[in-house]
């Protein structure tokens, strides 16, 4: 099943890729083949293999639970946070973050989990800012 | 006579301080990051290229640093098999079914120093079939047109998924998705931008650096959080390694083992769309078939630990090339380390090796002196990564996600990125559930504009005509190979990844 949705799936993809296709505007000065070509041929060869997984689907693979489909979704979260808030409160702060929480859902105990978090960000930025030289997010207190 | 001079030339390149530190510790992350479960070749060589990229390292540093911890990884991945029977990245798992059973039987210390050996003559003889084979082959490749580029880069999609993949159709829905990806952003020849839908972000097209850290690196925390097998390894297991010379009796009695593995590994490191992980289950299956007499082959035979290491070892040196003569990488870490080729625009093929010796000699002198690294590393000092082992996954996996996040944020400073790496990683994960290959993707954003290039300029050359794509018997050899690589699996492949899977791994591991 999981594969006939993943087809199907990837046959709207195809589709919907051959329509932005079509959308581009050409320009006056084009070669031969044009901008349009190339993609267009992804396009069909995308189609008929999502056509292929659809009509002849593999067996389903061990999908996790929903708690752990959950817990997947939670890390995703804290990471898209992560992203925005490191160029606000600056590197140290926000891998501490991080690093505590996902070491934390990985099975470490709370406590540890932050000893953990804010050693792994203490240990990043003196490896690669204070010896490396690698220019990292700086926050409000310049770290 | 020629080759021996531009190899002195290497080593004088390579025999800088510079060089050699980054080598050293080249080897040394590699093999780290090769014994430690979920840290493989690909993923990480693809974290540490933002890194290569943001200290400003020259391209034969660069080089230097990361095909030394992809040998490096070659070597590493053995210790975990051996110690603890979990690979500790794809290619070792054939050692499993000898290692183990001999670490078992207290005879920990000699599998490791064996196939320390058996690794280091795999690499030996690699290296020397890279400096024999590639000039060979840029010889050829000059013949080259664009059709026939174009011809050869559809015959590297088309044999990628190969034998290493169940479902072709899988891989090329892969391949495509790659090339697709590669599209967006504004059109190199008539100036439009293409599938950007207005997000200036995208006018320079999707980094590919960002896709493959996402891909690799970020998808495999994913995996553990949905296992949360933290505790897993490590943890728990009492390693005592004993003597860590091997017997000389054993090192003679596997001497013609480790020959024969190093030739086939190498041969299938070099064909597209293997890599290492067959060339060890090849060698390992040609070894049992020929000398497994009293059937001692998975009870702890010696010659069973020699041969998967010496063939991965050896493949991985047969990978470099055709990634280095011709730009189309044969297997995931080459794919990597042709994307830090194209960051430091550096087109591989035939142009490489007359405008840039420097680079390639550099390198292959530098495999050298790193081959010999790492025989002392992996020999007398295994007992440093063995304990490296005991670093459990549930810290070493954020770890791992926040270096990925920090080297991205190193190149480009957006948080656009990081989003964009965070969207390939789940997409990523998502892919290897449901077990499609994510190596042709990495490739086809690798080497989508090249071959779009490559179609558009061999179509303008001959005013329009599409036909001058099958017009010379190169190209029509090529494109037969490439059909002739896709159809054959499909009858081939059940059978050989059905065995390469009896070793568990369902997870759809990164092919190395």
């Amino acid at each position: 099943m999981s594969d006939r949705i993943f087809g199907a799936v990837g046959l709207c993809l195809a589709l919907f890729y051959g329509w932005a296709t079509l959308q581009i505007q050409e320009s006056f000065l084009s070669d031969a083949v044009g901008p349009k070509t190339f993609p267009l041929v992804i396009a069909v060869i995308l189609g008929l293999a999502s056509l292929v997984i659809l009509l002849r689907p593999d067996p389903d693979p061990v999908w996790p639970s929903l708690a752990r489909l959950a817990e997947i979704l939670a890390a995703v979260v804290v990471m898209i946070l992560y992203a925005e808030f490191l160029p606000v409160v600056g590197f140290l702060i926000a891998t501490a973050f991080a690093s505590a929480y996902l070491t934390w859902r990985l099975g470490t105990g709370p406590l540890q989990s932050v000893v953990v978090g804010v050693a792994t960000s203490i240990g990043i930025y003196v490896i690669f800012k204070l010896v490396l030289g690698l220019s990292l997010a700086s926050g409000p207190f310049g770290f | 006579m020629d080759t021996l001079m531009s190899l002195a030339d290497g080593f004088h390149t390579a025999l800088t301080f510079e060089n050699l530190l980054l080598a050293l510790l080249g080897t040394f992350l590699g093999t780290m990051m090769g014994a430690l479960p979920g840290l493989g070749p690909s993923n990480g060589v693809a974290i540490l290229i933002p890194l290569a990229f943001t200290l400003g390292l020259g391209a034969t540093p660069s080089l230097i640093l990361l095909t030394s911890v992809y040998y490096g990884a070659m070597y590493g991945g053995r210790i975990s098999s051996i110690l603890l029977n979990i690979p500790g990245d794809e290619p070792a798992m054939m050692t499993c079914l000898d290692g183990y059973p001999m670490a078992k039987k207290g005879l920990a210390g000699e599998a490791l120093s064996l196939s320390g050996i058996a690794s280091f003559v795999g690499a030996f003889i690699a290296t020397w079939g890279l400096i024999l084979l590639a000039p060979q082959l840029v010889k050829f490749a000059l013949l080259f047109g664009p059709a026939e580029y174009f011809a050869l880069f559809a015959l590297a999609f088309a044999t990628l998924g190969g034998v290493s993949s169940t479902n072709q159709a899988k891989s090329a829905f892969a391949a495509m998705l790659g090339l697709g990806l590669s599209v967006i952003g504004v059109d190199t020849q008539t100036g439009v931008p293409r599938l950007t839908f207005g997000e200036v972000h995208l006018y320079d097209g999707l980094d590919f650096l960002v896709a493959i850290v996402g891909l690799f690196a970020l998808s495999e925390v994913f995996i553990f959080l949905e296992h949360r097998h933290g505790s897993a390894t490590g943890a728990g297991h009492k390693v005592s390694v004993g003597r860590i010379t091997p017997p000389w009796k054993m090192v003679k009695e596997t001497t013609p083992t480790m020959l024969r593995s190093s030739l086939l590994g190498f041969v299938a490191g070099v064909l597209p769309g293997a890599g290492a992980s067959l060339g060890s289950f090849i060698s390992y299956s040609m070894e049992k078939k020929l000398v497994d007499r009293k059937n001692t082959f998975g009870t702890g035979d010696p010659r069973g630990v020699a041969a998967p290491e010496a063939g991965n070892n050896a493949a991985a040196g047969g990978a470099l090339v055709p990634m280095l003569a011709l730009g189309v990488p044969g297997s995931g870490t080459t794919a990597v380390l042709l994307a830090v080729l194209l960051s430091l625009n550096i087109t591989p093929g035939p142009l490489l090796f007359q405008n840039n010796p420097d680079v390639v000699w550099g390198l292959i002198a530098a495999l050298f002196i790193a081959n010999f690294m790492l025989l002392a590393m992996n020999i007398p000092m295994v007992g440093i990564f063995t304990r490296v082992l005991m670093i459990p996954p549930r810290i070493l996996m954020p770890i791992v996600a926040m270096v990925s996040f920090v080297g991205i944020y190193g190149i480009s400073g957006s948080s656009f990125d990081l989003l964009v790496m965070i969207g390939f990683g789940v997409m990523g994960w998502l892919l290897r559930k449901l077990d499609v290959p994510l190596v042709p993707i990495i490739l086809g954003t690798l080497l989508g504009n090249t071959m779009e290039n490559n179609l558009r300029r061999a179509v303008t050359i001959s005013n329009g005509d599409y036909w001058t794509l099958v017009g010379s018997p190169l190209a029509i050899g090529l494109w037969t190979v490439a059909i002739v690589g896709f159809i054959l699996p499909l009858f081939l492949s059940r059978f050989v990844k059905a065995r390469m899977h009896e070793r568990g791994d369902d997870e759809g591991a990164i092919s190395d």
